[in-house]
């Protein structure tokens, strides 16, 4: 059961073959079990969980149940979610107990029914890409405990990749959700910008923040796609557009879809082994029925530099509501209100977030806005228009999602630029607006990699097939670690 | 470019975020080597292009100015680190 898909828990849960709360405690047990190892959970609050089951085996008793009502999810703790704690992985909101519900909440829980099994560890206000500046300890990778899960939805990848969970939220400002899948053998999906509400959850870089799913299939995906998207006027950047089912087109054969390879994605900097998967799984869509043309994203080496103005500016901006006066962490002894501001946010931010807000002080301040932040807003529609063009010639584009397999912790923490740099070949595709996935395509050194796919605005329904049927032909994404049981 | 102490103390003075100068050294030289990996955009044209500013090019939805939430003030208030009669307490501002 611990490996069911959400289709097959859904008709054991309409069949009676189990309850929600069976369920529930089912993958509880494995969180209290195996979560001391993993650090992939945060909160867990059994009873909260159990209560939340007992309601959803009340709705299918009374057959009034979705197709996902009792199937329980991990949060990441980015998500506002009432009645539980929500620390964004930070001491600044430790002792956070959230007053309302994120839209994307509210849709799973009280919408869909499903059951939240606890908050997943991240990387401190989704800044990083290891997991390693969550204050509450980094999270371990299911695959190699000595190494990082990749981030910032570290906890939510290692909590699916375990089994703790059988599918979890993340989000993605610069490859949160795809390179964290990547390295966890998971699937992940940030959706077109807009796609999914951002209310609520708690804001990094507005502009390229993004919600989505992580499952270990497309089709779990999309079907928790289905339950998290759609229009919501509480978020000013929320999309009016009709709903639609991301998983009606899953089966649509792949003959005639055009593969776009980027040059600058095939080239140096990416591992040689992750790089032959990479290869071996577009190989594989050949056989599927797929073409390859060669496209190029002339601009995409400025993505990195272009997203570490822009996202840090945002963050500067987002973060200043921390100030230890309506809500989070207030430092104990202060002299006036600004001293009461400057130990607050000294003492509640770790060093990865302060350095990103000193980042977007500075490129926001008078007489370098033009230099840095104008110059990073035209580079960004540079980035933009190269995927316009690529898209002018094929359907769907494909490379690596992360350079490397999952790196040691401790590996890459000392130096902020190679972090940064492990995000290379995703944070192009956050600036432009587009949605990606990530999905399993091998391994390399007992380690997953993960093939990245990017799609033309609001192409979700179509990504979520090229993967699906890819998923059909091959099982990377049924592997699960071996050393956790 | 490279930043020195004295900018970057300033800097989190504009940020709000006490340092100490062992701190500030720190931020330095991480700092300078982020800024060494942004500067690649200076050797751009960017001349005529139009700063994207967002992922969408939409405009700003409007909505009727009417009440539209509920009154929680209780519920907010309550994560608050202090207050008192429904206000929130700082530190005396005025003498």
């Amino acid at each position: 059961m611990i490996d069911a898909s959400l289709k097959d828990l859904s008709r054991a849960l309409a069949a009676k073959q189990i309850s929600s709360v069976e369920l529930a405690t089912l993958f509880l047990d494995r969180i209290e079990r195996l979560n001391p190892t993993l650090n992939a959970f945060v909160t867990v609050d059994r009873e909260k969980s159990l209560n939340s089951a007992r309601a959803a085996d009340a709705r299918i008793a009374a057959g009034t149940a979705g197709p996902l009502t009792g199937i329980p999810i991990a949060q990441k703790d980015i998500f506002c979610a009432e009645g539980w704690t929500t620390t964004c992985g930070s001491k600044m909101l430790a002792n956070f107990v959230s007053p309302y519900d994120a839209t994307v909440i509210r849709k799973l829980h009280a919408e869909a029914g499903m059951v939240s099994l606890g908050k997943t560890n991240m990387d401190e206000f989704a800044m990083g890409s290891s997991n390693e500046t969550s204050f509450f300890g980094p999270v371990r990778n299911p695959w190699d405990t000595s190494r990082v899960p990749g981030g910032s939805s570290g906890g939510s990848a290692a909590a699916v990749a375990a089994r703790l969970a059988p599918v979890a939220t993340g989000t993605d400002t610069g490859g949160s959700i795809r390179q964290p899948a990547a390295l966890c053998n998971l699937t992940g999906l940030k959706p077109t910008y807009g796609v999914v509400s951002r209310y609520g959850m708690i804001a990094f870089a507005s502009s390229l923040d993004q919600g989505g799913p992580m499952a270990a299939s497309a089709e779990d995906c999309a079907l928790l796609l289905n339950a998290m998207a759609g229009f919501d006027e509480r978020d000013s950047t929320s999309l009016e557009r009709l709903r639609e089912d991301y998983a009606r087109d899953l089966g649509k054969p792949l003959a005639g879809l055009r593969i776009g390879l980027p040059k600058e994605f095939f080239g140096e900097g990416c591992d040689a082994d992750v790089m032959a998967a990479v290869r071996a799984a577009i190989a594989e869509y050949e056989r599927l029925g797929a073409t390859t043309v060669d496209v190029s994203l002339p601009n995409s080496h400025l993505s990195v530099p272009a997203y570490y103005v822009i996202a840090p500016a945002e963050a500067s901006s987002n973060l200043s509501r921390f100030d230890g006066v309506r809500y989070g962490f207030r430092a104990q002894d202060y002299g006036n209100l600004d001293d009461m501001y400057m130990k607050s946010r000294a003492q509640g931010f770790g060093d990865e977030v302060k350095r990103r807000i000193l980042i977007g002080t500075y490129v926001l301040s008078h007489g370098y806005y033009d230099a840095y932040y104008l110059q990073a807003q035209r580079i960004r529609r540079l980035i933009a228009d190269d995927f316009v063009e690529a898209f002018k010639q094929c359907d769907v584009i494909m490379g690596p999602t992360s350079p490397t397999t999952a790196f040691k912790l401790g590996e890459k923490a000392a130096d902020p630029v190679q972090m940064y740099l492990s995000d290379i070949y995703t944070i192009a595709v956050n600036l432009a607006g587009l949605p990606g996935m990530s999905v399993p395509c091998g391994f390399a050194g007992g380690l997953p990699v993960g093939l990245q796919l990017i799609g033309n605005y609001f192409a979700e329904a179509r990504l979520l097939n090229v993967a699906h049927r890819y998923q059909q032909a091959t099982d990377w994404h049924q592997r699960r670690p071996p050393a956790i049981a | 470019m490279s930043l020195t102490l004295e900018q970057v103390q300033r800097i989190a003075h504009l940020a709000r975020i006490e340092v100490s100068e062992a701190e500030a050294r720190t931020n330095q030289s991480h700092l300078n080597g982020i800024f060494q990996l942004i500067e690649q955009m200076q050797a751009v044209d960017t001349r005529g292009v139009e700063p994207m500013a967002h992922a969408q090019d939409v405009s700003q939805r409007l909505r009727a100015d009417a009440v539209s939430e509920e009154d929680r003030r209780a519920a907010y208030l309550a994560v608050a680190p202090e207050t008192e009669k429904g206000l929130y307490l700082v530190p005396k501002v005025i003498e």
